[in-house]
């Protein structure tokens, strides 16, 4: 049975890859902003299957409260088998360039609070000398573009992150995998016309649920993104930076 | 992305705007301007999931359960689950739907706005007859907790109320307990409409579930020819490997009809002779949802789409009206392979507009062929109505007002209840708005 912390338990790609894990008799402790909508996860969860679901009020930017959080998390599971870290917002670049904290915002959203609760948890894997770190990057952060570099570079900051822990953390047994997926139908997309690249979240969830098990290192979801981003990081920059992407 | 059509694909009306919510706590977008409609898996066949020029709810993404009690059967879930999802968890621990209609792909929403039955309806009633209580937003913004009980008119007006009452945001359910996940069947073949009242009879009093496929093409004395299919839970725990999962996919839609006056005959020839076991046990998959093994099967009709018709005739003048109604069809030489006839029972339904009453139900679908198909059912009405019975909403795409007022006595009481920020294409077609 496995042990799973998640931070920004209410989001649609963690929803839907708790319920792979749900069905599975897995253990759960949820954490996220809405106290309401975690119980709404929470119940899912457990007639789903779930052993046990605890939750937890974290607003993720609000980092000293970080180590509290971790720590009653560690005393519920006992030990953390997975940490699936999915909370994130898709910043308006136009607003971001007109503003200085705007920008801010979502880089301590999408990268710094990541970063942060990632050093603390971190500690953790490396004393159980065991367990699966997984966090949702995105293929943004591959190549900045001017649609939305601002999420791009937070995407970026937390992809080389993980890169530097999984390097630290492999000799100590510990997986770190990181979440590349491209286009998908959620809250966070909502304001989008959707092409045939989208996918739901039940898509991404199946492909975190695979990558864990076969120990994977850097994951692109759907898989055809890894073949995408392949030729967009290909393209020199004097010719890039001519492009409208 | 994704096309807000109903199952017939006739007829195409396009919302102009669709709305998403995640979560039980969301504020809908509720105006004076745009009516809003509940928009469920679109499972039904013509306009009552439609909302032309409007606003439609996708309501899938309220896909949680919420509390399921392992020892009573009492499901809580929002309202777009799946059927199949409910069946897929509570399966384990021996519990099944009360009720099931021929899909599993219909959401628990759609479930009590249409008041569906299935092949216990003899029995066991409708959808609605299982349901405690369910919790409805309405357009000003109230969330009320209806049941036998509380906001009782509501809750009347709800179960059938086609979304039109409000937005069901969660459904209590009582689950039925089963051994397991294997059906005894019996499969009995009658060579003409007496035949089918005569086994129905008998069955409905030995099976918890029954249903008739009618050969819609048999004239003369093979009128009304087919089988009888009457099935219940086994007693025991072995469950016989399911079949292959996944089923066929139509992967594409064809340029015209697949089902035409040659291979519906030849279909139906080859159904009728083909040789049954008279028992058999089978898995419930096969038997409730034979179609649910080819995904996007309602492409087969083509662009035009089909119209499904689905009327139910009272006692007494049953077998007369459905002589008449099978053979005005066999002289059409339209119509589809899976025509059923059934009994329904006694038990009635809470809900005002419920569609099943004591009688004999016939459905069937017909492709899409523009006028003909209209005049050809607008004929069936009349005999329906002659009678004294009723079509069904949740499959209809074109019958009159007049046809709706008769078929759903107690529509004034229904009015009182409505939504006045609810509203569909069916709803303004047949009220005339």
């Amino acid at each position: 049975m496995q042990k799973i912390l998640i931070l920004g338990a209410n989001s649609a790609i963690a929803q839907a890859t708790a319920r792979r894990y749900a069905n599975e008799g897995a253990q759960f402790y949820l954490l996220g902003r809405n106290k309401e909508r975690l119980e709404m996860v929470a119940n899912d969860l457990q007639v789903r299957g779930a052993k046990e679901v605890d939750f937890h009020t974290l607003d993720a930017n609000e980092v000293a409260d970080h180590a509290s959080a971790l720590e009653a998390a560690i005393q519920s599971l006992g030990q953390i088998d997975i940490l699936l870290i999915a909370h994130g917002t898709l910043p308006d670049q136009v607003a971001c360039q007109a503003s200085v904290d705007e920008t801010v915002a979502a880089l301590q959203t999408n990268a710094m609070s990541v970063i942060a609760f990632l050093t603390l948890a971190s500690q953790q894997f490396e004393q159980q000398g065991q367990g699966s770190i997984v966090a949702i990057s995105s293929v943004a952060g591959d190549r900045g573009r001017q649609s939305n570099y601002v999420y791009g570079s937070a995407k970026a900051a937390v992809s080389i992150f993980l890169q530097g822990l999984r390097n630290r953390l492999h000799r100590h047994g510990v997986q770190v995998l990181t979440v590349k997926p491209g286009f998908v139908d959620t809250p966070m997309t909502a304001a989008f016309d959707k092409g045939p690249l989208w996918v739901q979240p039940e898509k991404i969830a199946e492909g975190i649920h695979r990558a864990i098990d076969k120990n994977k290192d850097v994951v692109y979801l759907p898989r055809i993104w890894w073949l995408i981003m392949l030729v967009i990081c290909r393209i020199p920059e004097r010719i890039f930076k001519r492009l409208s992407l | 992305m994704k096309a807000y059509t109903s199952w017939g694909r006739y007829p195409k009306l396009a919302a102009a705007k669709v709305e998403r919510p995640r979560w039980r706590d969301d504020v809908l977008p509720f105006t004076a301007r745009q009516s809003l409609l509940a928009y469920g898996n679109g499972r039904s066949y013509g306009d009552s999931c439609l909302n032309e020029g409007g606003c439609l709810l996708d309501t899938r993404g309220l896909d949680r359960f919420i509390h399921f009690d392992k020892t009573t059967g009492v499901l809580r879930a929002e309202a777009g689950v799946l059927l199949t999802d409910i069946l897929q968890f509570c399966l384990p621990d021996g519990w099944f739907l009360p009720v099931t209609p021929g899909t599993q792909y219909v959401t628990l929403g759609g479930a009590v706005a249409n008041d569906v039955h299935g092949k216990n309806h003899h029995g066991a009633g409708s959808f609605g007859c299982h349901v405690r209580a369910f919790e409805l937003l309405r357009s000003d913004g109230q969330r009320l907790i209806c049941s036998q009980h509380d906001n009782a008119a509501l809750f009347q007006a709800t179960i059938g109320g086609l979304g039109l009452t409000g937005v069901i945001l969660w459904v209590e359910l009582v689950l039925k307990r089963v051994a397991g996940t294997v059906m005894e069947v019996e499969s009995q073949q009658f060579s003409a409409l007496d035949g089918f009242y005569e086994l129905s009879e008998q069955a409905d009093q030995r099976h918890e579930y029954s249903v008739a496929w009618v050969d819609c093409l048999a004239r003369g004395p093979a009128l009304g020819r087919g089988w009888l299919f009457s099935a219940n839970h086994a007693q025991t725990h072995d469950i016989p490997s399911p079949d292959r999962a996944g089923g066929w996919t139509m992967p594409l839609t064809p340029p015209v009809s697949l089902i035409n006056r040659g291979s519906l005959r030849l279909f139906n020839q080859l159904y009728y002779r083909k040789p049954r076991p008279a028992s058999q046990r089978q898995h419930y998959q096969p038997y409730f949802y034979p179609l649910d093994k080819i995904r996007y099967w309602n492409r087969v009709y083509g662009p035009k789409g089909f119209l499904q018709y689905q009327c139910v005739v009272p006692p007494g003048d049953e077998r007369s009206a459905i002589a008449a109604i099978l053979a005005r069809i066999a002289v059409s030489g339209t119509g589809s392979f899976l025509a059923v006839l059934k009994r329904f029972g006694n038990r009635a339904s809470p809900g005002l507009l419920s569609f099943p009453r004591p009688g004999t139900t016939l459905a069937l679908d017909f492709p899409n062929q523009g006028a003909d198909s209209l005049r050809l059912l607008e004929n069936l009405d009349a005999l329906v109505s002659e009678v004294g019975g009723a079509i069904y909403p949740a499959k209809d795409a074109r019958m009159s007002t007049a046809m709706f007022k008769a078929s759903f006595p107690r529509l004034s009481d229904f009015v009182t209840q409505r939504d006045p920020g609810m509203s569909s294409s069916f709803w303004r077609r047949v009220m005339e708005e």
